[in-house]
C-alpha cells in the first residue's frame, strides 16, 4: 500500500512539473535528448498487461511495448536508452500520456473517437464485444435462444446498458438482471440463478478460466457492439505514430503477432497457469490484413 | 467551476421510460422491500421477544436460539445464504422470486434485533406487575395481553422506530441479489450518464426522506398511544 502511495505521489508530482514545463510533442526527440523512454503498464489487465508473481509487468501488450522500445533505441541511435516502466490505471492513463510521464501504453484501452480527441491510437490489436457465458449443456447458442430466460450483466457497466437497449429494440424477450460484480454474475450462472452472463468476451474467457467448473461453461453468441483495443500514445506526433505502426505491421505480417496471440490467449499463462482459450476473433483476423486504426463510435 | 446538471433525469432510457421514471420505480422497490421485511421482522421479533421472557425454559431456548442465529451473521451473508444456499438444500425455495428471498433475509435479520428490544422492554417492567397480575387470577396469556405487553410496547416504540429506519437503509443489500432498487440505480445510472455526483445526491436524498417519514409516523403513533403520567407520557 505504502509503495503504491509513494508511486502515486510521484505520478502526481510528475503531472505538476510536466504541466509547468509543457509536454514534448515529439516522443523520439524527447527520448534522444533525455536518454529515457517510459512504458506504461496495467497491474491486472490479464492477459494484456499485468504484474507477475515477481512484481514485474508482463503480457501480450507488454511484449508489444518492449518491441516498440527496441525500435526507439534503433531509431534514436542511443544504445544506452533507459527503458523505464510506470503503472497506470484506467483513470490516469490518458493524463499521464498527455503530460509525458509515460510515452506509450499497451494495455486494454478501448480505441474510441471520444478518446481520439485526447490521444492517438495505433493499429487496433484486439477486438472485444458483448457475448454470453452459459452452461455448455444449456442449449443456448445465440442471443435468439434467450427468450424467457434470465440474463445477468454486471451493474455499472456499458454491457448492461447495451443489453437492455437491445432487448427493448429487438424484443429478444429475456429478463435482464444486474449483478453486484463480475464474480457474482459468474456465480449466478454456475448456480443456475441466471441462464447467461452478458459481458466483454475477453473478460468472460478470463472468468471461465478461473472458474472451478470451467469445462461446464462456454462463451457463445455473436459479438454485440464490437470495440477495438489499441496501443496509445501522444497526439500530433506523426513520426512516433509511424514507428509504432511499423512495429505492429511487421509483427502482423511476419506471423509474430499470431504467435504472441497463441502464447497469451491460447496457452497456459501465469500467475495461475490457466489457459484463457480465447480464439482470435473474426474482427482481429481481418485487421491483420486491413491494419486499420479505426475507432469505435 | 463545478456545476450540477440534472438534465439526465428527463432523458429516455428505453421506450417511454426516463431516468426519472426509473428512479421512481427503484424507490418504490426499496420501499416495498422495506415494508414487507418490516412486517416479517415485527411479527417474528415480537413473538420471539415475548417467548424469551416466559417461565417455560423450552420457549426461552427457542427464542434465544432464533435471536442468536440471526443476530450473529452479517446481513449481507444472510442474503447470500437465502439466495444461493437455501434453494439448493430446500428446492421449494428456488420457486420463490429473488425479491421474496431478499425480503425474508432482511426480515429475519431484523427480527432478531426486535426480539432483543422486546425482551429488554418486558424485562424492564418491575416483576411485581407480573406477580400481581398472576395473583389476581389472570392466566399467563392474560397477564401478557392486558398487563405486560401494553406497557412494553410503549417502551420499545423508540428503538422499533430505529429498526424501521434501519431496514430502509439495510434494504440496499438487496442489490447484491440483483434487485433493481435505489443502490443498483445509483451504480448503473452514474455509469450511463456520467453524472455520478447528481445521481448519488438524489439517491441519498430519497433514502433520507424515506427514513425521515418513518420517523415522523412513529412520533405520531407515540403521541396517540401515550399514557398520561407514564414513561414518555404527558405530565
Amino acid at each position: 500500500m505504502k509503495n503504491k502511495f509513494v508511486r502515486n505521489a510521484l505520478a502526481f508530482f510528475a503531472i505538476f512539473t510536466m504541466t509547468i514545463t509543457g509536454a514534448m510533442a515529439n516522443t523520439l526527440e524527447k527520448a534522444k535528448t533525455t536518454g529515457k523512454f517510459t512504458l506504461a503498464y496495467r497491474e491486472s489487465s490479464i492477459p494484456f498487461s499485468y504484474l507477475g508473481e515477481d512484481g514485474k509487468p508482463l503480457g501480450f501488450g507488454w511484449e508489444m511495448c518492449k518491441l516498440i522500445a527496441e525500435e526507439v533505441k534503433k531509431e534514436t541511435g542511443r544504445k544506452d536508452l533507459v527503458v523505464e516502466s510506470q503503472a497506470v490505471t484506467s483513470q490516469n492513463r490518458i493524463p499521464l500520456i498527455q503530460n509525458g510521464t509515460v510515452d506509450v501504453e499497451c494495455g486494454s484501452t478501448t480505441n474510441n473517437s471520444e478518446r481520439g480527441k485526447q490521444v492517438t491510437f495505433a493499429i487496433n490489436y484486439f477486438y472485444t464485444g458483448t457475448r454470453f457465458l452459459v452452461k455448455s449443456d444449456s442449449g443456448i447458442k445465440s442471443i435468439n435462444d434467450l427468450k424467457g430466460k434470465k440474463v445477468v450483466s454486471t451493474t455499472g457497466t456499458t454491457n448492461y446498458q447495451i443489453l437492455r437497449n437491445l432487448n427493448d429494440e429487438k424484443k429478444y424477450g429475456f429478463e435482464l438482471l444486474g449483478a453486484k460484480d463480475h464474480a457474482d454474475a459468474l456465480l449466478m450462472v454456475e448456480s443456475g440463478m441466471a441462464h447467461a452472463f452478458g459481458m466483454d468476451d475477453i473478460l468472460l474467457y478470463g472468468l471461465k478460466a478461473s472458474s472451478k467448473e470451467s469445462a461446464k461453461l462456454a462463451v457463445v453468441g455473436e459479438s454485440i457492439q464490437v470495440e477495438p483495443y489499441a496501443i496509445m500514445f501522444r497526439k500530433d506526433d506523426p513520426k512516433f505514430q509511424a514507428l509504432v505502426n511499423k512495429v505492429i505491421t511487421n509483427s502482423m505480417k511476419s506471423g509474430e503477432f499470431e504467435k504472441a496471440y497463441k502464447k497469451w490467449f491460447q496457452t497456459n499463462i501465469p500467475p495461475k497457469n490457466v489457459n484463457l482459450n480465447a480464439p482470435m476473433s473474426k474482427e482481429l483476423k481481418d485487421n491483420l490484413k486491413a491494419l486499420s486504426d479505426k475507432p469505435a463510435l | 467551476m463545478f456545476t450540477l446538471d440534472w438534465s439526465f433525469l428527463s432523458k429516455k432510457v428505453v421506450g417511454n421510460q426516463t431516468y426519472f421514471g426509473w428512479l421512481m420505480t427503484a424507490w418504490e422497490t426499496t420501499l416495498t422491500i422495506s415494508f414487507f421485511a418490516f412486517i416479517i421482522a415485527f411479527t417474528l421479533g415480537f413473538l420471539m421477544g415475548v417467548l424469551r421472557t416466559t417461565q417455560n425454559k423450552y420457549l426461552v431456548l427457542i427464542g434465544n436460539i432464533w435471536t442468536e442465529i440471526f443476530r450473529n451473521i452479517p446481513v449481507l451473508v444472510q442474503v447470500f445464504l437465502w439466495y444461493f444456499v437455501i434453494p439448493k438444500i430446500f428446492p421449494i425455495f428456488s420457486k420463490l422470486p429473488a425479491f421474496a428471498l431478499a425480503v425474508i433475509a432482511l426480515g429475519l435479520f431484523t427480527s432478531s434485533r426486535i426480539s432483543e428490544q422486546v425482551r429488554a422492554g418486558i424485562q424492564s417492567i418491575p416483576t411485581d406487575q407480573r406477580y400481581a397480575s398472576l395473583a389476581l387470577g389472570l392466566t399467563t396469556y392474560q397477564s401478557y395481553r392486558f398487563v405486560l405487553l401494553p406497557v412494553a410496547f410503549r417502551l420499545v416504540l423508540p428503538p422499533l422506530t430505529s429498526e424501521a429506519m434501519n431496514i430502509i437503509k439495510n434494504s440496499s443489500v438487496a442489490f447484491a441479489v440483483s434487485i433493481a432498487e435505489l443502490t443498483m440505480y445509483a451504480i448503473q445510472v452514474q455509469e450511463e450518464t456520467a453524472r455520478g455526483i447528481e445521481v448519488y445526491l438524489v439517491v441519498t436524498a430519497l433514502y433520507f426522506i424515506s427514513a425521515f417519514i418513518v420517523n415522523l409516523l412513529s412520533i405520531l403513533i407515540e403521541k396517540s398511544i401515550q399514557i398520561p403520567h407514564f414513561i414518555g407520557g404527558r405530565k
